[in-house]
């Protein structure tokens, strides 16, 4: 098994072996820890995940087991001046995807100008005709997304993926963070992080600037706003609690609501209650049994017509797939200067699309090279990562990708950067890559400064997913 | 309050109320072996069953082999009985987590780490001489969760329903064991008084934690109406039936306040509190004692199933 390029840029030291400014501050506290007192606080930290029960479903041959997201605990740092630039990139992609969004369920100007195929749209899963002409409250289609950045250079930021559906992974940005301060609360004396601990009460207030034509409200009322779950066997069915309790909103199920008086309601002790925004964890597919996945148990019967009709929000809007679907991705270069007449700040990884007969052809030759993914696949699924394949694997993929093209897009293997993990031996380099989150509300952009950093454990491992065997670490953005 | 989450909150914490009686009965019921011959345990053992409402599930499982430790692990740990304690601690931690932001971080974590330390203190079967351990971990994690609750959580709707829960599952459990040895060892309303035995009566106490409670109140005298009197009608036992419909009493007042109005389920356990109230254990013994029990056991279910209603805990 071939491993990845060995050189690969560092977060914490370079090319001397040098500590880079971002992590002066750490390694100089780093320097004076005993070891085996780190190791100890290491494995502490465990424990504590397991007692307040923050873990993760894995789907798969352990159904329903619970397991714990690996917790390292040395931070993914990033300067003040790098987070001013990867921002404001993100700020332009995020208004980016909203304007695209908009666009292809109304006039689909950026069709009409030749900038992206029709069939694309068309033919595409994600797209949901229920919502073309249709304006969601407050003009707003993605109120949470999770931009995946990866590094390969001192200024070279590339957004692997946007996630513009249910972006998951914020609990742990906050519990990550929780833990590494109640672990070591003497270095955040000594090294000025931002604060992310804001963002429940940020996505509150965002979600509330959303209401529903409906909702009326008096002076003091505040809309009713509740988080919809699949139920605690959903993978990430903690976030989900975690999030109703930090913004003290409704935790609710499929089986609490229900159609009544044209809004959505809530089964509670005194009866029905409306819902005003309602934050769903619940794909599309399952959102509504009456227009999608008729089998669905999970969603709730006649919510698309209630939408339709302004009686709640749903964030984020339905249809919002499509912006973040993976053939659609090779196009967001020119997506974001249809719609922002800006250059894109963020670059793009190069992606090959095979539906295209050329890129096809290239991808076969160089499958040992590239990593294939599925275009409607997430979470690191039906994926192939030539240079850490087998023949056989390689061979058995091609077959599938000769037979289904559409259905694949091939990007080179990227050098990730690496970030130090505790191990027994000290601190070892890991490929890393980050999740910023975004809230999106009439009243603008808002961006927590930090995010979801994912580490692979395993040494030369290019996979960071958590369903995966990947871990996480905490993002710390310093203060200027 | 989502009715789901009421519904959630009120097993949870009968699930863990009735983890704690079965702990308390298995205790007694060890400390009743241990005094006595074999086929005189044996007849004890087989009561806990009776009284957990198990002993069909046993007789089909295990036969007729009433060891002490073929009945504590059948009871505490077999897979293939759902109603083990490893079972009501599961089914108490799914509840939480299903209500988890309508608890605290304490009683979630009181009840998680109850399930974590009682799953590893059951992955073994339990041995003579480790029972009083197990049993002893289970009195003590739920014994800290109710703390956890009773200092944490805000005085409101939840809490109510997390005590109406406690106190439901607590007047069935007393009153079933209260009924199990009257009813089940005795032969006949003739022995009542007279021979019965009174290792037997103290371990109906002990399994309640009112051994020594009783004995300070009635200094030596052991007999039904006593004991009768003591678990169903003193108000001042925390197990009691009176003590525990009072408690019920406050709980749904305090719902009848929050919400403006009483429920047909207020009605319900108005009777039956001015039965509590109005009855002495003279009248009790003698309409029947068993009768008297299986009546409030019906009724005691069907108040928990109208508060259910009242308060749409299922659609």
């Amino acid at each position: 098994m071939k491993t990845t390029p060995t050189i690969c840029y560092d977060e914490m030291h370079d090319g001397e072996n040098a500590v880079r400014p971002a992590y002066s501050g750490y390694s100089g506290w780093y320097g004076e820890q005993d070891q085996a007192w780190l190791r100890k606080q290491s494995a502490e930290a465990e424990g504590f995940f397991r007692r307040t029960g923050i873990t993760f479903n894995v789907y798969g041959n352990d159904a329903g087991e619970e397991r714990l997201i690996p917790f390292d605990m040395v931070p993914r740092i990033i300067t003040a001046v790098e987070w001013r630039k990867l921002s404001r990139g993100i700020e332009q992609r995020v208004r980016a995807l909203n304007a695209f969004l908009h666009d292809v369920y109304h006039r689909q100007e950026i069709v009409r100008a030749g900038k992206l195929p029709e069939r694309l749209l068309r033919e595409n899963a994600a797209y949901l005709p229920q919502m073309a002409g249709f304006v969601p409250p407050g003009g707003v289609y993605t109120h949470i997304v999770g931009i995946d950045l990866v590094r390969t250079g001192p200024d070279d930021f590339m957004v692997l993926e946007d996630n513009a559906r249910t972006p998951s992974g914020v609990s742990y940005m906050l519990e990550n963070r929780e833990t590494m301060m109640a672990m070591f609360p003497e270095l955040f004396t000594r090294v000025r992080v931002r604060p992310v601990s804001d963002y429940p009460r940020r996505l509150a207030r965002s979600l509330a600037l959303c209401v529903p034509p409906a909702a009326q409200f008096g002076n003091t009322e505040r809309p009713t706003v509740a988080v919809l779950t699949p139920g605690i066997f959903n993978s990430a069915y903690f976030e989900h609690a975690f999030l109703a309790d930090q913004m003290g909103a409704e935790l609710v199920e499929g089986s609490d609501l229900r159609v009544v008086d044209g809004r959505i309601a809530m089964r509670t002790t005194r009866g029905w209650q409306p819902i005003d925004v309602l934050y769903r964890r619940v794909d599309d597919e399952f959102l509504d049994p009456l227009t999608f996945n008729p089998t669905s148990v999970v969603g709730v019967p006649g919510i698309m017509d209630i939408y339709r009709a302004g009686g709640i929000t749903i964030a984020n809007a339905p249809g919002t797939g499509i912006a973040d679907d993976k053939a659609i991705y090779s196009f967001m270069p020119e997506i974001v200067e249809f719609y922002t007449g800006e250059k894109p700040i963020l670059k793009n990884v190069p992606t090959w699309r095979c539906s295209e007969a050329d890129s096809l052809a290239y991808v076969l030759d160089n499958l040992a090279e590239l990593v294939v993914k599925e275009v409607h696949g997430s979470g690191g699924y039906g994926m192939l990562i030539g240079p850490t394949s087998s023949r056989k694997e390689i061979a058995a993929f091609a077959a599938k990708l000769r037979a289904r093209p559409d259905n694949y897009i091939a990007q080179p293997t990227l050098a990730l950067s690496t970030c130090p993990i505790l191990t027994r031996a000290g601190l070892a380099p890991r490929h890393v890559d980050l999740r910023p989150f975004v809230l999106v509300s009439p009243g603008g952009v808002e961006i927590t400064p930090g995010g979801l950093t994912r580490v692979a454990l395993k040494k030369g491992s290019l996979v960071v997913n958590s369903s995966q065997g990947g871990g996480t670490k905490d993002t710390w953005v310093l203060e200027d | 309050m989502l009715g789901r989450s009421a519904n959630g909150v009120f097993w949870m914490t009968r699930y863990l109320e009735r983890a704690e009686n079965t702990a308390r009965l298995l205790e007694a019921g060890f400390r009743m072996a241990l005094t006595r011959g074999d086929s005189a345990s044996a007849d004890e053992w087989r009561s806990v069953l009776v009284t957990m409402g198990l002993d069909r599930a046993f007789a089909e499982a295990r036969g007729a082999d009433y060891s002490g430790s073929q009945v504590c692990n059948f009871i505490l740990r077999a897979p293939d009985n759902p109603g083990s304690v490893r079972a009501m601690l599961e089914t108490a931690r799914t509840n939480a987590r299903m209500v988890r932001t309508a608890i605290t971080r304490e009683v979630w974590e009181g009840t998680n780490e109850a399930w974590m330390a009682l799953n590893e203190a059951l992955a073994r079967p339990v041995r003579e001489t480790n029972l009083g351990d197990v049993l002893s971990l289970i009195r003590r994690h739920t014994t800290l969760v109710r703390g956890a609750m009773d200092g944490t959580m805000l005085r409101n709707e939840i809490f109510n329903f997390a005590r109406i829960g406690t106190f439901i599952e607590r007047a069935d459990n007393t009153a079933r064991i209260l009924d199990v040895k009257y009813h089940v060892l005795l032969p006949s309303v003739a022995w009542v008084g007279s021979s019965l035995d009174h290792v037997q009566w103290e371990t109906v106490l002990r399994s309640v934690a009112g051994d020594r409670a009783y004995r300070w109140l009635n200094a030596g005298r052991l007999d039904a109406r006593g004991i009768a009197q003591f678990l169903l009608l003193d108000g001042r036992f925390p197990r009691s039936l009176a003590f525990c419909y009072a408690k019920l009493s406050s709980n749904m007042a305090g719902l009848a306040r929050e919400y403006g109005a009483e429920t047909p389920s207020h009605a319900l356990l108005h009777a039956a509190c001015a039965r509590l109230d109005q009855t002495t254990v003279e009248q009790i013994i003698e309409a029947g004692l068993h009768e008297t029990i299986v009546s409030f056991l019906r009724r005691n279910g069907e108040l928990a199933v109208a508060i259910a209603n009242d308060y749409r805990f299922i659609e």
